[in-house]
């Protein structure tokens, strides 16, 4: 029988305003195994922990029930309080009467009542745990960014830095991402390659870092310092260490009406190409949906002027298993596709452009050479109108649209804006708006200087309907101030698109067990105290993909993933989970359901010899857990048909002790 | 009427013993009445000359013997298999239950068994003998004189009208004709009704059907997919451990924790509602599983193949969310 002692904390008043702690002390005292039920302001206080370990001495408990916060919050303090005192640390239950009853609460009587319960439960648990010692597993001294953009080259530089091997892996040709396709930065306008380009550079030439470009990650197992990824090398029909990226093959390429999604499909490019001048690896790669040889065998032109021999038209794709202690996810971001904005007349009109579209039609390095010209004849636009939020902040309900605020649209129009009028001086230049959202250092004087020195036409109001009449975008809007209709003849839309997660994100989440919330951005651990790690131990969180980011909070987040990956990977030896599963050889008939379903690959059958009941011996087939590998998840314990598995810490019996505490 | 003659199978089984390829013989031996047969083994050409039986009545799967007739034995058994039966076999050569190299599996064409309860209600009570004739089944009872014919159509188990295949997924040697997948058998008709119902409704069907419950544990004790060594209806520390019913709640639960822990891996043999004293349909709970996975997860047949994973206890990134299950419309 265990000698257990209650322990009822008041938070304050952040339980004691709605739990009457001092009886659910008084009440717990009474259930088997309590020698010992009190109450503390604060339990996680100095003095608080001194009370649990006199009391583990005065009553010799072999058992502590905290009732307190989540176990999220304390387990690990109790636990080291107890261990202090010479408990097991794992003879600690935590009976969470702040999250899940106290704050969710009002009434007394009713918190008072379910606090009671909550506290029964948990001694019902401790009443069957046993002492546990938790094993020791290596780390693998390697990270792996998935997502080569600015996110991922940051996170992947400093963690290098710091002495770590690197791996990127890009599914574009190029690393770069969204940033290579910017042409200013707000708020300092300085040039988006300028500053990147370095950075590409530091990442392709240091020794500490891999790209695999042109990759993607296919599979992914094991836990936190022992990932086993697969990752899919796809065949760019190019030998990347024979390339040189001299670009003869691009020029000589009789294909050239390709659809160039780095200019967002403004342009052409040729069927084997470098996406961009500074492309990193600049490695050229055959676009095999239009390649001539590809599709017909017969071509070949591009392999004939390659003076290093780089062309391989019968290259594979490539499969390589690597291990890695951390993962980082940055996979960025999209705009949201326009199809459900037909009033905007992006699908009729080529001079309705989306934000990203318009930053290619301003570069230098885009189809225009940096002249703004409209994409339908080429000619100079005098009157633009700039929509922004086109599919955020939309009704919930609303079919189409995302509900949340993309962060970057306020101030990259801002600068759009700017630039034109800059440019431009003879442009009249509208922007719609809900709200100007400026929040960041310098950012709001940067919108000012757009309205007071450049003259940008800011309206409250939002667009109706643009309907294409003759060469002019008729726009029909409304100006809230002023309470009047707006008609404007604009030579270009510019539509500030919603940004949404990569469409790679779901399907890395599943493989990661990573979790996302309703928007498929990735969660993070806790919204303020750990926003770079996902609640999937070793699996951290870089830029966009875990929620609108401009390039600052980008880089910022992505040195913070970096310096927890680091965290991570200076230690030798992680401690692992004691409550690991456990398979209990008499009963396992050797059916292999557990083996199927453990996603750790902690299960293996041997061949064991056993004394029968009536004398004999015979040989069966069991199940053995590798406690170093096993990370509790309690999978084998439900695809088991006997009951052989169960998970230490949490039996079977354990749990049910608690139903059957709470159903009482 | 069987296509397939006892002649052809004691030929068979005693030149097989003979000639050494196998140590044993799972046959059916008569029991207390003849159309009440029992699966035993035959070690002797004697054995099997005076008392092998082979007729309509021979519904019984043998592959659960396998697991325990296989251990502690000196070279082969010859198994006779139909093919509802090679499923339940290559479903525990899945699971390693069964050493393959321990059995010589014979597969036996099958043309559909006779239920004993559906020629009883033609018949009445008191069945004394039946015979096979080609032209039906002569029931002689203790009431009539005169035996009464009982047509084969009209005798013939529900699973066997409704048979899912007629092709044997797994043999040494094959006796008769080898025939096809039956995709279009409707089994699920029955599962479809009852989803169509209210879930009042079918509480109160199902709370009617397992009312009739005595615990007996034949349901279990027969099914090839129930060979745990310790099963938790055994285990005192299961908490589900329970010889009879106390309360009516009970019985209940004994059979949906059992479908729970046959699904995915049940062939849908049949075996549970044949033996059920209580004629409780309970291959329905299974059926209702088995169509289950295959909407979700697509066709998955248990068994079909060796080593197989069942949908249940395989993982793919493509797999329906909850929520999906959650919100699909009935049951």
């Amino acid at each position: 029988m265990q000698r257990i002692g209650v322990f009822v904390c008041w938070c304050g008043t952040n339980i004691a305003g709605t739990v009457d702690v001092k009886r659910v002390a008084e009440a717990l005292k009474n259930e088997p195994g309590v020698v010992y039920s009190d109450n503390y302001q604060y339990m996680c206080s100095q003095a608080g922990q001194d009370m649990i370990k006199n009391a583990i001495h005065e009553y010799k408990l072999t058992g502590v029930v905290v009732c307190s916060c989540s176990p999220r919050m304390h387990e690990t303090t109790f636990r080291k309080t107890a261990a202090a005192a010479g408990l097991n640390p794992y003879m600690v239950e935590i009976a969470n009467i702040r999250e899940q009853c106290s704050w969710v609460h009002k009434d007394m009587e009713a918190g008072t009542e379910k606090a009671i319960i909550l506290g029964r439960a948990a001694i019902a648990k401790l009443n069957l745990n046993t002492p546990l010692t938790a094993g020791e597993t290596p780390v693998t001294k390697r990270a792996l960014v998935i997502g080569g953009g600015i996110a991922g080259i940051q996170t992947a530089l400093d963690i290098a830095d710091a002495g770590f091997k690197v791996d990127i892996v890009e599914k574009k040709p190029t690393i770069g991402g969204k940033m290579a396709q910017l042409d200013k930065t707000f708020p300092t306008l300085d040039c988006a390659a300028c500053i990147l380009t370095p950075k590409m550079v530091d990442v392709g030439q240091h020794e500490n870092i891999r790209i695999f470009s042109y990759s993607e990650v296919t599979d992914v197992k094991g836990f936190v310092g022992n990932f086993d990824v697969t990752i899919k090398r796809k065949a760019r029909f190019v030998k990347e260490d024979v390339c040189t990226g001299c670009g003869l093959c691009m020029e000589k390429c009789p294909m050239k009406k390709v659809p160039n999604e780095f200019n967002l499909g403004l342009d052409n490019r040729t069927a084997i190409y470098i996406p961009f001048a500074q492309a990193v690896p600049k490695v050229a790669t055959i676009d095999p949906n239009y390649c001539i040889m590809k599709k017909t065998g017969k071509c070949g032109l591009c392999s004939t002027v390659c003076t290093v021999g780089a062309i391989d038209y019968n290259q594979q794709d490539e499969i390589i298993e690597e291990k890695y202690g951390a993962i980082v996810v940055a996979t960025g971001f999209n705009p949201i596709s326009m199809d459900k904005f037909d009033e905007y007349a992006y699908s009729q009109s080529k001079d309705v452009v989306t934000s990203l579209e318009f930053e290619r039609l301003m570069n230098a390095a885009g189809p225009t050479q940096g002249t703004l010209l409209r994409p339908s004849d080429g000619k100079h636009p005098h009157t633009l109108v700039f929509v922004q939020c086109v599919g955020s902040r939309c009704e919930a309900c609303a079919e189409k649209g995302k509900e949340y605020c993309s962060k970057i649209c306020c101030m990259y129009t801002a600068k759009h804006a700017m630039l034109v009028r800059d440019k431009y001086p003879d442009t009249e230049v509208y922007v719609f708006y809900i709200d100007v959202r400026t929040p960041g250092k310098n950012f709001d004087e940067f919108y000012r200087r757009a309205v007071e020195e450049y003259g940008v036409h800011y309206i409250k109001g939002m667009v109706g309907k643009v309907a294409p009449e003759g060469d002019k975008l008729m726009v029909q809007a409304s100006d809230l101030l002023d309470n009047k209709q707006l008609h404007i003849a604009a030579d270009m839309v510019i539509l500030a698109a919603a940004i949404e997660p990569d469409e790679s994100a779901r399907s890395l989440a599943t493989m990661l067990t990573a979790s996302m919330d309703t928007n498929d951005f990735f969660t993070e651990a806790h919204p303020k105290l750990r926003p770079v790690e996902s609640p999937t131990a070793g699996i951290y969180l870089s830029g966009a993909c875990q929620g609108p980011k401009d390039i600052p909070d980008t880089v910022a987040q992505a040195g913070a993933a970096a310096s927890k990956v680091i965290g991570l990977l200076v230690k030798d030896k992680l401690t692992g989970n004691p409550c690991v599963a456990e398979s209990n050889e008499l009963m396992c008939n050797g059916c292999s359901a557990c083996e199927k379903v453990c996603p750790y690959g902690a299960i293996t059958y041997v061949d064991k010899e056993f004394r029968m009941p009536d004398r004999t011996t015979r040989v069966r087939r069991v199940a053995q857990v590798n406690p170093a590998v096993c990370q509790g998840c309690g999978a084998c314990t439900v695809a088991c048909p006997s009951g052989a598995m169960d998970l230490k810490g949490f039996a079977t019996s354990q749990i049910m002790a608690e139903v059957d505490a709470i159903c009482k | 009427m069987q296509r397939i003659t006892r002649e052809m199978l004691t030929s068979k089984a005693i030149s097989l013993l003979n000639d050494g390829t196998v140590s044993a013989v799972l046959g059916w031996r008569e029991g207390e009445f003849s159309y009440d047969l029992t699966p035993s083994l035959f070690y002797t050409a004697e054995d099997i000359e005076q008392n092998f039986v082979f007729n309509d009545f021979c519904g019984a799967n043998f592959s659960k013997y396998l697991v325990t007739k296989t251990l502690g034995i000196e070279g082969k058994i010859l198994a006779f298999l139909k093919p509802c039966d090679t499923y339940s076999f290559n479903q525990l050569l899945t699971e390693h239950r069964i050493d393959r190299s321990k059995v010589y599996v014979v597969g036996i064409s099958c043309d559909g068994m006779a239920d004993i309860s559906k020629i009883r209600a033609i018949t009445g009570d008191g069945i004394s003998s039946i015979s096979c004739e080609p032209d039906g089944l002569k029931v002689q009872t203790i009431y009539d004189d005169e035996p009464k014919t009982v047509s084969y159509e009209d005798a013939m188990a529900e699973r066997c009208i409704c048979c899912k295949s007629k092709k044997h997924v797994c043999y040494d040697e094959l006796i008769g004709e080898e025939g096809e997948e039956n995709p279009d058998c409707n089994r699920f008709g029955k599962v479809a009704e009852l989803e169509a119902m209210t879930p009042d409704e079918r509480f109160a069907f199902w709370r009617g059907e397992l009312s009739r419950c005595i615990r007996c544990n034949a349901c279990r004790d027969v099914c090839p997919a129930c060979t745990c060594e310790k099963c938790v209806f055994n285990n005192p520390n299961s908490g589900a451990e329970n010889k009879a019913p106390a309360t009516s709640f009970e019985e209940q639960m004994f059979h949906i924790i059992r479908a729970f822990h046959v699904a995915g891996r049940c062939t849908d043999c049949g075996e549970c509602s044949r033996v059920c004293p209580q004629h409780i349909p309970l291959h329905l709970l299974n059926r209702k599983f088995i169509k289950d996975i295959n909407t979700f997860y697509g066709e998955y047949q248990a068994g079909k193949e060796v080593g197989s994973r069942a949908p249940l206890v395989d993982y793919t990134t493509g797999d329906l969310e909850p929520g999906q299950v959650f919100e699909r419309e009935g049951m």
